[in-house]
């Protein structure tokens, strides 16, 4: 399987990557743009760790192929947030204790920060299927979700002060 | 009010952010960044990487390796067998527990998953192509999965490198599968009290083979430096201090030439406690290659492979006067341990902390014993979030408790109240040898019952089951009581070891001249977020703010020796460490201070962040003040500088405990389960940061939700284990995982300098038979005593369908 260049726009800046096909987008990103942010937690599909965005959907990028992410738009952790500021999302999961070793956390963000785009007003039964994908070994996930209901009220409010 | 108004006691007290604040956590910026540091974040110049090549046998001879094929694929740099590792004599290691285990097959392979050649490649796809390149060809043996059939006489000879009829690490080996049998307490006295009581209940209760399963799989990057022979270990270690002695008696590589780092660590829960042959076989690829070296499993590797948990086989008997007084508990485990003894216990402990399986309860006279057997099954045997053996301790009596409730006709939560040990009966020496260092168990239940209204609820339940019978609901109620004792903080280095080294911890701090500190321990957090609770104590101790405070750990070059986080035992152990050392400092400070102040050393106090000359509190010295006279003003008699080491030995264990409610509604027709409602109340003495406390709870009880509902390593009768990926071992989601409510009582532990005892293990200690005794509660109107776990939906409708309420 020979190395092919594949393009791709990670959080807003255009990427080269030279990379077999057969190469995880995961991989890609831990090891050839040393985004270390989105983790592996199964390599199955199964625990969300490695959820980044891609083309305005929640992916498992260890089941995402190279060549499959040829000319995407993808956003991980790292996209999310300045080194100056925390993202709401960020800020609202330190406020309510929404983490505790921090492995599942960027996949968790990731994934919750395009929930809120696609549900920018959920219950908490919503959130709660809404990160279904997403495994948590350490918070019980009871904070997870309070720090996303937290943050989707103060993105509401900051949006109707808005208008 | 103006500027210059000084701040008030309360104001400097507020600004510590010490003990009791729910001070947020100094990790999380780093963490929800994506800028944690985890072993796999590790990319040091040409480093390589590791993979296995693993058996597909539970029991197998191996005949013959060919790795010519392996070795001729571009990038392929060395394929590791156990005859390479032989002249180094690290083809097999020592376990915590006594034994020894291979590194690389050795002959034969004893489980499936065993390591059996080590690939080393420029990068993972070509070491996992390589690792399908090579051929090795097995012979298979005869498989034993159930620990009674092991102990048969004719089974199978698993360890033929033990010497036949030679004794094992803790006494004589009555079989070729036996490995121990350990003892506790009055057996002749206990089955007199037993065989001539009013009532006995007796019952085998399985606490089946599990695995902690953090969502970070173990992982070492190795890095021998062949020009100043150093060799740096990093990886998932809960024990860095532990694991460079080990590395160095290994490989006779002097230890002050290794140096082990524990980066951020993605969950441990007793996982990442042992020394596994990756790590070996990492060090060892380094020092042949001359380059860094990673291995890091695959989730399919770490349930396969590193570390189960429990798969204790409990046979009990209590007895009871006929109005509800235990008079004597028996418990007969046998403990199914693998292939190789390779427990995380303290060494002298062979199965760990079990005799704490008296529980809350006054019981007169006791007897345990342990029997470990091997099997062609992982080895493992580590302490799942929770204190050596404790879990299956507490599973076991709250399981014998519900049963005795049964035999007796009686409430359950009445039977526990009439024999709880009493507030007063504090120090408590147990039948089997513990000394419990305080507690208040009625008022913890009492406010628990309350607080879930259980009067109420024992008649809602009683009317569901009569609408059941009428045919009116599907639907039974359980309600599930736990009421358990904890004891962790290992420990007394008297009685508590590992491979000989005592479990004290250690911390020690550095006061800067301009008032901040870095402190730095022998521990090493995973999600506990020690560098936030340790700086909250010492912030109470010596008066600096927590934020003005760095803690570090986890660098073995740089952190003072500790043994390490797990068992609950950073709190108890290097908590007091902490303390202590904070209180050397302090006493200095206040020479220091009374010297500054032109009065006797006895003429100041100590108050909330300076030192104040008695009776007249407008003459002070602040920390600061005195942190920078300490290393730019000479001082008669006394030497520059502020810091201070305490290693810290703990006098006893602590004995944390709670009283925790489920209450669940499980629909009889689909086996299905709902938990309506969860409370936990927690005593975990003085409470350094309730908002960790709260998380560390919330997290303890899903895994136990976990355990108790639905997670099991199953192998079947080929030695195939049949749980190897997340699709079938069972990790709840935010959709499975109810909401709690915690509730707490503070009792502090006498002897803990800041009283506190250690939480973030008994909420799976205690969630566990909660979750189980709710489901078997559900169902004790049909008759139920004793449904194995996981307590998933066919095993839940299989119950129900063997009481007959399908007919
Ligand atoms: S690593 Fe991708 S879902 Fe687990
Ligand atoms: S915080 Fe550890 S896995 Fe979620």
């Amino acid at each position: 399987m020979g190395k092919q260049i594949y393009k791709m726009t990670v959080n807003g800046q255009v990427k080269e990557v030279m990379a077999e096909p057969r190469e995880l987008l995961i991989y890609v990103l831990r090891e050839k743009l040393d985004l270390t942010g989105p983790h592996v937690g199964c390599e199955t599909s199964h625990c969300g760790a490695c959820t980044v965005e891609m083309n305005g959907m929640s992916v498992k990028s260890c089941t995402v192929f190279a060549a499959q992410a040829d000319g995407a738009e993808i956003t991980t952790i790292e996209g999310l947030g300045d080194p100056d500021g925390l993202h709401v999302l960020q800020e609202a999961f330190k406020e309510h204790h929404g983490l505790q070793c921090g492995y599942c956390t960027p996949g968790m963000i990731t994934r919750a920060h395009r929930l809120l785009q696609e549900n920018p007003n959920p219950t908490e039964v919503e959130v709660r299927m809404g990160i279904a994908g997403n495994l948590c070994r350490c918070t019980g996930y009871q904070n997870i979700v309070k720090s996303i209901l937290a943050a989707a009220a103060q993105i509401n409010a900051a949006k109707e002060a808005a208008e | 009010m103006n500027d210059l108004t000084p701040p008030t006691r309360e104001e400097r007290s507020a600004k510590l952010k010490g003990l009791g604040t729910s001070r947020k956590r100094v990790e999380d910026a780093r963490f929800t960044q994506g800028k944690g540091n985890y072993v796999d974040d590790i990319k040091l110049p040409g480093m390589l990487h590791g993979d296995f090549v693993r058996s597909p046998y539970g029991h197998a001879r191996i005949k013959s390796v060919n790795i010519d094929a392996a070795m001729a694929l571009p990038g392929v740099i060395a394929v590791l067998q156990a005859k390479d590792l032989e002249p180094l004599s690290l083809h097999w290691m020592p376990t915590l527990a006594g034994d020894k285990q291979m590194v690389l097959a050795d002959g034969k392979v004893l489980f499936q998953g065993q390591e059996v050649a080590f690939v080393v490649a420029e990068d993972r796809y070509i070491a996992a192509d390589a690792v399908e390149l090579v051929e090795v060809e097995y012979e298979e043996l005869p498989v034993v999965v159930d620990p009674f059939k092991a102990l048969a006489p004719d089974a199978p000879v698993l360890r033929e490198d033990l010497e036949a009829g030679a004794d094992g690490a803790h006494g004589p080996r009555r079989h070729h599968n036996h490995i121990f049998l350990w003892e506790e307490g009055d057996k002749a006295a206990t089955e007199q009290v037993i065989d001539s009581a009013e009532v006995v209940a007796e019952e085998m209760i399985c606490y089946q083979r599990v695995h902690p399963c953090p969502l970070e799989t173990c992982g070492s990057v190795a890095s021998m430096d062949k020009v100043n022979g150093k060799l740096t270990l990093y990886g998932t270690f809960q024990a860095p201090h532990v694991v460079r002695t080990v590395a160095s008696l290994l490989s006779g590589i002097e230890e002050h030439n290794i140096r082990v780092v524990s980066p951020d660590i993605g969950g441990g829960f007793g996982n990442k406690v042992g020394v596994y042959p990756g790590y070996v076989c990492s060090i060892v690829a380094s020092i042949v290659t001359g380059r860094p070296v990673k291995f890091i499993e695959d989730r399919m590797d770490n349930l396969m492979t590193t570390a189960f948990a429990r798969d204790y086989w409990m046979k009990g008997r209590i007895s009871a006067t006929k109005d509800g007084k235990i008079t004597a508990l028996h418990a007969h485990v046998t403990a199914d341990h693998g292939a190789f003894d390779a427990c995380a216990d303290p060494t002298k402990f062979p199965a760990g902390f079990f005799h704490i399986c008296t529980g809350s309860y006054d019981i007169p006279v006791a007897y345990c014993g342990v029997d470990g057997v091997y099997t062609n099954k992982a080895p493992g045997g580590v302490a799942y979030r929770c204190s050596f053996r404790v879990t299956e301790a507490a599973y076991f009596i709250e399981r014998m408790i519900e049963v005795l409730a049964m035999e007796l006709n009686m409430d359950a939560a009445e039977l526990r109240r009439i024999n709880f040990i009493k507030k007063d009966q504090f120090p408590y020496h147990s039948a089997l040898g513990w000394e419990y260092d305080s507690g208040d168990y009625h008022t913890a239940w009492d406010k628990a019952l309350e607080a879930v209204d259980y009067a109420g609820l024992r008649k809602e339940q009683a009317a569901r089951v009569e609408a059941f019978k009428r045919g009116e609901t599907r639907k039974l109620l359980g309600i599930g009581l736990c009421h358990f004792t904890e004891i962790v903080g290992a420990g007394p280095v008297k009685n508590c070891d590992i491979l000989g080294m005592g479990m004290f911890d250690s911390c020690e701090i550095r006061i800067h001249p301009t008032g901040s500190a870095i402190a730095r321990l022998g521990t090493i957090s995973q999600g506990q977020g020690h560098a936030t609770t340790f700086a909250q104590i010492l912030a109470t101790e010596i008066g600096i703010p927590a934020d003005s405070i760095t803690i570090e750990e986890g660098d073995t070059d740089t952190a003072p020796y500790g043994l390490g986080t797990y068992g609950s035992r950073s709190t108890p152990v290097a908590g007091a460490a902490t303390a202590m050392a904070g209180r050397k400092i302090r006493a200095k400070a206040q020479m220091i201070a009374a010297y500054l102040l032109e009065v006797h050393d006895d003429d100041v106090e100590f108050d909330v962040d300076r030192f104040v000359v008695k009776g007249a509190p407008e003459r002070f010295k602040t920390m600061a003040e005195i942190a920078y006279a300490s290393y730019n003003q000479a001082i008669p008699g006394v030497e520059p500088g502020l810091e201070a080491v305490s290693y810290y030995d703990p006098p006893n264990m602590t004995y944390p405990f709670g009283a925790y409610v489920c209450v669940m509604e499980i629909d009889v027709d689909t086996g299905t389960h709902e938990v309506r409602q969860f409370y936990a109340l927690d005593d975990c003495g003085t409470r350094i940061n309730p908002m960790v406390i709260e998380g560390q709870v919330h997290g303890g009880l899903t895994e136990a939700l976990a355990i108790a509902m639905g997670q099991e390593i199953a192998y079947d009768e080929m030695g195939n284990v049949k749980t190897g990926t997340l699709m079938d071992f069972f990790l709840p989601t935010a959709v499975e995982t109810p909401h709690y409510t915690t509730d707490f009582t503070e009792t502090p532990s006498p002897h803990h300098p800041i009283g506190a005892k250690g939480v973030g293990e008994s909420p799976n200690v205690g969630g566990v038979p909660a979750f189980s005794n709710a489901v078997h509660d559900a169902f004790r109107a049909f008759g139920l005593r004793q449904s194995n776990m996981p307590h998933d939906h066919w095993r839940i409708w299989k119950i129900a369908n063997d009481l007959g309420l399908h007919d």
